[in-house]
């Protein structure tokens, strides 16, 4: 039983959710192989061998796969899944494009999302906005799965020493083309692997008063999260979403500032050890799932908090 | 051109479900249903497309029970021309759901088909990326701007990391993101017209599509509860406990 584990990346370092991904296929078998599809991805492939767990690292670089075109990768992860019991990415915008394409082209009903192994064939992975958790077991002969990054502690990005092989398949199914991209550039963490995110919503009432949470976050050295409906009024940028239809977050803190706490906010956020919220309506549903709730306008509080920290 | 648009028939989204008692499955017993979000949204792109005078006819499919035909109507009142049904009262998964699709694009030869990029209640985020590879279309997922460039469609994808726009050969897929339009409200005349709008109905079997499931719910639950926790009265007090009660900053 091995298990084709797809890595996520830039062509220069491996993202954070594979770590998560690899943890996931640890509690599944023990022969790991990790594939990293790219262009001029040597370093890249180099990181993926020194992380814990992998036995083998397949490094296909090529033009075609520059981009991570879902057209083109698929094909790849299909040609090569056909050997594994297991295929697994991680739940990010690239897997999810990705792994459901390479499983209907091996005919197989994949299993997103999920958020524990209980067996090699029986994951649980949550549906409805995470209201309910459902316990899935696959009749596929392969597995096709992915895997929500904050339900696995990462596995060490050092200490292995993985053989490295090199794929020479090149598939280009020639019906897409990278156009471009507008990546949002920042210093502070990255959201999904952020120990403390302060969020705010619809109560924060413009992009510009978005700079005090920015003042406090970078006090707290937190990244900066948003409600949908701060991103659909244009006062943030859509990366920042949190919930059930953009990121999954667990931080060790999470602040929510003017979020009301509708069921899909809650969907991405709710799996933070500590959640603090700051609204002003004593009433709103987000002080339900917070651990400490302060009832008070957030233009009095986020100043005050920000200079006694 | 021509358009095939995916609804799906879902538990409206203001509807908190819950498991059955016996955890075999979730309790869908007399709560309102509706056209799945994204789905909605897909209609709405479509019709946009239409006024533009780009698309000329608009097919909406869906597939489901005899019911799924008031999500049709929906899409009808909002501006689809024509609807199929295709009827089954099997659960239904992704794959099967594609495979169906494909047997319809293969009839009706769409250049475009937009489907939602995820259902609120199964919250797979497949079909559209199955039906891609069915068919060989490229797709273009998440979307939050859709053009039509002769032969070619432009899709602006909202990713992890920002935007990225591809260029995609038509016939394509798109799926759905939720910025990518706000969905009119159907009229009433439009919901009166939509009634005698044509609506056809045709099953899995007719179109040769195994539907057998891949894989099985062995039971539903309800996800861990949060403890409810306290209310601070003051910055000091909250700055306190996070530092010493939770330790945490
Ligand atoms: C298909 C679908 C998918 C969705 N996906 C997501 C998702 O992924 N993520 C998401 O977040 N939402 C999602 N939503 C939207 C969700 O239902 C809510 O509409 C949204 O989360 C509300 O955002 P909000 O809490 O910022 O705004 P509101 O609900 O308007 O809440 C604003 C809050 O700010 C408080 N406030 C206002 N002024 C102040 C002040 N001065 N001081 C203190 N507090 C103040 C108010 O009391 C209120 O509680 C989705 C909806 C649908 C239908
Ligand atoms: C508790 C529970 C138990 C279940 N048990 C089973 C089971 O035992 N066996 C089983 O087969 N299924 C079962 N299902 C259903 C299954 O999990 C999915 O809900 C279903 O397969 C569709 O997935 P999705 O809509 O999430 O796909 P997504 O890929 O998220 O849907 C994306 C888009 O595809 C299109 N689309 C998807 N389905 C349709 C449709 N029917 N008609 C038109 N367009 C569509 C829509 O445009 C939609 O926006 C169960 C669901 C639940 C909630």
């Amino acid at each position: 039983m091995s298990i084709l584990v797809i890595a996520e990346h830039d062509n220069a370092e491996i993202k954070g959710a594979t770590l998560n991904t690899i943890a996931a296929a640890k509690a599944i078998g023990d022969d790991i192989h990790l594939l990293v599809a790219g262009a001029n991805c040597a370093a890249a492939s180099e990181a993926a061998a020194k992380i814990e767990g992998v036995s083998k690292v397949l490094v296909a670089d090529n033009a075609a796969y520059e981009h991570q075109l879902a057209e083109n990768v698929a094909k790849l992860v299909a040609d090569l899944g056909k050997d594994y019991s297991h295929i697994l990415a991680p739940a990010t915008t690239t897997g999810k494009n990705m792994l459901p394409r390479a499983a209907a082209l091996l005919d197989v009903q994949p299993i997103s999302d999920i958020i524990a192994v209980e067996a090699a064939d029986t994951f649980k992975r949550p549906i409805y906005a995470g209201n309910v958790i459902a316990t899935v077991q696959s009749s596929d002969t392969i597995k096709v799965v992915t895997v929500r990054a904050t339900a696995f502690d990462p596995v060490a990005a050092e200490g292995g020493s993985a053989a490295v092989e090199s794929v020479t398949i090149v598939e280009d199914a020639g019906v897409s083309t990278f156009v471009g991209e507008e990546l949002a550039a920042s210093d502070r963490p990255e959201l999904t692997s952020a120990r403390v995110i302060v969020s705010g919503g619809r109560g924060m009432q413009s992009g510009e008063n978005f700079e005090m949470l920015y003042k406090l976050a970078d006090k707290l050295g937190a990244a900066v999260g948003a409600s949908r409906a701060a991103v659909d009024a244009g006062f943030v940028p859509n990366d920042m979403q949190v919930g059930q239809t953009g990121k999954i977050v667990a931080p060790d803190l999470y602040i929510a500032v003017g979020i009301s706490g509708a069921i899909q906010h809650l969907a991405g956020m709710k799996d933070s050890k500590v959640i603090v919220a700051i609204n002003k309506d004593e009433e709103a549903p987000i002080f339900s799932v917070a651990d400490y709730g302060l009832v008070d306008d957030l233009f009095k509080v986020i100043p005050e908090f920000e200079t006694k920290l | 051109m021509k358009v095939l648009v995916a609804v799906k028939r879902v538990v409206d989204y203001n509807v908190k479900v819950r498991p059955k008692a016996d955890g075999s499955d979730v309790d869908t017993a007399n709560v309102k249903m509706s056209i799945n979000p994204f789905c909605e949204i897909a209609v709405e792109e479509a019709v946009r497309l239409k006024e533009k005078g780009v698309v000329s006819e608009i097919v909406a499919v869906s597939m489901g029970p005899k019911q799924c035909q008031e999500q049709i109507r929906t899409a009808l009142a909002l501006g689809a021309d024509r609807g199929i049904l295709v009827e089954t009262d099997a659960e239904l998964q992704p794959l099967a759901v594609a495979k169906c699709l494909k047997a319809i694009v293969e009839k009706e030869e769409p250049q475009l088909v937009i489907l939602g990029k995820q259902s609120i209640d199964g919250d797979n985020n497949q079909t559209g990326q199955m039906l891609g590879a069915l068919t060989g279309m490229g797709q273009g997922t998440f979307a939050s701007e859709v053009t039509v460039e002769g032969e070619k469609v432009k899709v602006t994808r909202e990713i992890d990391g920002g935007l990225q726009t591809l260029e995609l050969k038509l016939p394509a897929i798109v799926t759905t993101d939720l910025r990518l339009n706000e969905p009119r409200y159907a009229s009433l005349p439009n919901i009166m017209k939509a009634k005698k709008k044509p609506l056809d109905t045709t099953t899995p079997d007719e179109l040769g599509v195994d539907i057998a499931p891949r894989t099985k719910t062995l039971k539903v639950e309800p996800p861990a509860e949060r403890k409810a926790g306290v209310k601070v009265e003051s910055v000091d007090e909250l700055v306190d406990k996070l530092k010493n009660e939770a330790k945490v900053i």
